[in-house]
């Protein structure tokens, strides 16, 4: 595909994402819920660092970099999940009620909500909708995010003689974000929007991943991951920063990051898989 | 002409207590107290602590402090939530107070016509007028002098002391703090050797109960005496809401975390005025500790885990050997982690392979 097409495409796109969430949803014919507003990013690539923990022989390394390309559309939610959108999903008895107990507009994230809960959503959302929902991967999320997108603290590498240093390093890292917590949710869009037209990314409201944790040991040599050991009881979890949380969690404060900057809230958006998005697409935008 | 009978009376006796200090004094007082020499101290929040001779220079002198009290609501955790706060110098602790053995504290306490209540102050350390407490009450526009002799050494809790279940509302209220009385001749390990702190840190450990509304979440209240009736409730619960060191969550972790290096020894005090605790550092000991605060006793050694009883005020004395970021908590984990008392030190140096080495990084189980 030449390059000036993808970039004229790209431009047209985001122009047009909220008409295409619209209408795909209209055609679906048994909408349940307000209508579901979403982005479509184009094709694209991303260079980023991974998540998990890397280790070169008996030490650990900055995780490494690397660039990912999206050869279909993704499409994904313009906002996380709200409120009142998850009230749909506990009231039909397929989500339990979210661990939140705090006076929160139905408008705004729904948070209190686990990588359990999340899933649950997902499936019941797929069902009522008809189309299949899921999870963003973390690299998915991170390539939504763009400039939003910060990644973690664990980019350092160590210095074999004395690995207190990264911990220091790390510690003063995430101290220097110097951020004031701000804890209640906010009406959605109360955080903007990013240049690929998603809104509310990095602000106070976390976001899970269907990404697992993963502890990753490269070749000597630098040339890929020797081994690696995924605990899928703990997934990634994407915002104003990465960190990693059990799956049964709900609440971001009391559930990792023993040294340094918790999440103030964990919610979630989702992804749309539709067979044949690229044809679509062209079709709508007469090319 | 001050009887116990009078000390046991409230608010208007104690004015004229006051008003008959100047006699009282004069009976029993040296006579040559206005010949000693005066050093005026300007405290400092917590957990630093004021210049002070680890060994006294000269021989006794009177110590002047002053201190305002200041009402003022303030935020304790990441949510928010906000205390109606009751503080000395504006700080949760108080300031910590350095002199030496038979110095002579004086405080001037002032507690100005902003605030709504009436404060004074207990000193633990202080002996005969219910800890000073009885000559101290100041309403609001009022200020007081006092002036007590440092008989023993330690580390002692002051508190605020009004009077019946005032007391424990503005203690809970964060109306604590400490006066360290340093052994003329300086700190001794447990065979009489002299020790020396290169750093010291005053941590104040707070319970707090604050009310809850009827979804769980907490309250929060125009004045503290709004607050008071719901909050006496959660008081007379005995769980507390929130155990935090110096006066919220996070007070002493990140940018605030406290510094170190390896090789220096630092002197941790650290106060409860109300409810036991069980200060740890995670990663490291109390190479000498005066669980009960005073220093006339031989110090433990060696220790994981020391105990501060409520209403007291220890000491731990310990040489950071190797550097990263430590964790200073209270060892009931639960209060340590999902209530707050939970402090950092980041100790910058050199890693000592003899003390610790990871032998084998994390990898999947060898299956043969």
């Amino acid at each position: 595909m030449p390059l000036s097409f993808l970039k004229v495409a790209s431009v047209a796109i985001a122009a047009a994402t909220v008409p295409i969430g619209l209408s795909a949803v209209s055609w679906s014919g048994h909408r349940l819920h307000p209508v579901t507003i979403t982005v479509t990013l184009p094709p694209g690539s991303i260079t980023y660092s991974l998540p998990g923990e890397f280790l070169r022989g008996e030490h650990p390394q900055a995780n490494p970099r690397l660039k990912r390309r999206f050869n279909k559309p993704i499409e994904i939610m313009t906002y996380q999940v709200s409120v009142a959108d998850y009230a749909d999903c506990v009231k039909a008895g397929a989500c339990q009620s979210p661990q939140e107990t705090r006076e929160i507009p139905p408008n705004a994230p729904v948070t209190g909500v686990s990588y359990l809960d999340a899933s649950a959503y997902a499936r019941w959302y797929s069902q009522a909708t008809g189309d299949y929902w899921r999870l963003p991967t973390d690299e998915e999320w991170a390539f939504a995010a763009a400039e939003r997108f910060r990644g973690g603290f664990e980019g350092l590498q160590a210095d074999a003689n004395n690995p207190a240093k990264r911990w220091l390093a790390r510690y003063k890292a995430e101290a220097q974000l110097d951020r004031s917590p701000d804890p209640l949710p906010r009406s959605r869009g109360s955080f903007g929007v990013n240049s690929r037209g998603l809104a509310d990314l990095s602000g106070n409201v976390w976001e899970w991943t269907s990404t697992c944790f993963v502890r990753a040991t490269l070749a000597a040599d630098g040339t890929g991951v020797a081994n690696s050991l995924d605990n899928c009881g703990v997934h990634v979890v994407e915002g104003f920063h990465r960190t990693y949380m059990s799956n049964f969690v709900s609440d971001g404060k009391s559930g990792g990051c023993a040294v340094g900057t918790p999440p103030d809230n964990l919610g979630f958006r989702l992804v749309r898989d539709r067979p044949g998005w690229r044809k679509l697409i062209l079709g709508y935008l007469g090319i | 002409m001050f009887t116990r009978r009078e000390a046991l009376f409230g608010a208007a006796i104690g004015a004229a207590a006051v008003a008959a200090m100047p006699a009282f004094s004069a009976t029993f007082a040296p006579a040559d107290i206005g010949a000693l020499a005066r050093e005026k101290v300007k405290l400092v929040a917590p957990p630093f602590v004021h210049p002070h001779d680890q060994v006294a220079k000269g021989g006794p002198k009177i110590v002047e402090f002053t201190m305002t009290i200041e009402e003022k609501p303030v935020v304790i955790d990441a949510d928010g939530t906000t205390l109606n706060a009751m503080t000395y110098n504006g700080s949760v602790p108080g300031p910590l107070m350095v002199v030496h053995q038979d110095d002579y504290v004086e405080l001037t306490l002032i507690n100005p016509d902003t605030n709504t209540l009436a404060h004074n102050i207990d000193f633990h350390a202080a002996t005969g007028a219910l800890g000073g407490g009885e000559l101290t009450l100041v309403n609001p526009g009022e200020q007081v002098t006092l002036r007590f002799k440092a008989t023993r050494s330690g580390t002692f809790v002051y508190h605020c002391a009004p009077g019946g279940s005032m007391i424990p509302w503005h203690v809970v209220s964060g109306m604590s703090g400490a006066i360290m009385v340093l052994p003329r001749d300086g700190l001794k390990d447990d065979k009489g050797k002299p020790v020396k702190y290169d750093r010291i840190f005053y941590i104040g450990e707070n319970d707090f109960y604050i009310p809850r509304d009827e979804n769980g979440n907490f309250k929060s209240y125009e004045t503290a005496g709004d607050g008071y009736d719901d909050m006496m409730k959660v008081m007379r619960g005995l769980i507390p809401t929130h155990v935090v060191f110096n006066g919220k969550v996070g007070s002493l972790t990140g940018d605030n975390a406290m510094k170190a290096n390896v090789g220096e020894t630092v002197l941790i005090v650290h106060s409860q005025a109300n409810r036991d605790t069980r200060p740890h550092l995670i990663g490291g000991h109390g190479d000498y500790v005066w669980e009960e605060g005073k220093f006339a006793n031989t110090p433990a050694k060696d220790l994981e885990t020391w105990f501060i009883r409520g209403g007291s005020a220890g000491a731990a004395l310990y040489t950071f050997l190797q550097p990263g970021v430590y964790a200073y908590v209270n060892h009931n984990l639960i209060e340590a982690v999902e209530l707050g008392a939970t402090a950092h030190f980041m100790v910058e140096g050199e890693w000592n392979d003899d003390l610790m080495t990871q032998v084998e990084a994390p990898k999947a189980i060898a299956t043969n």
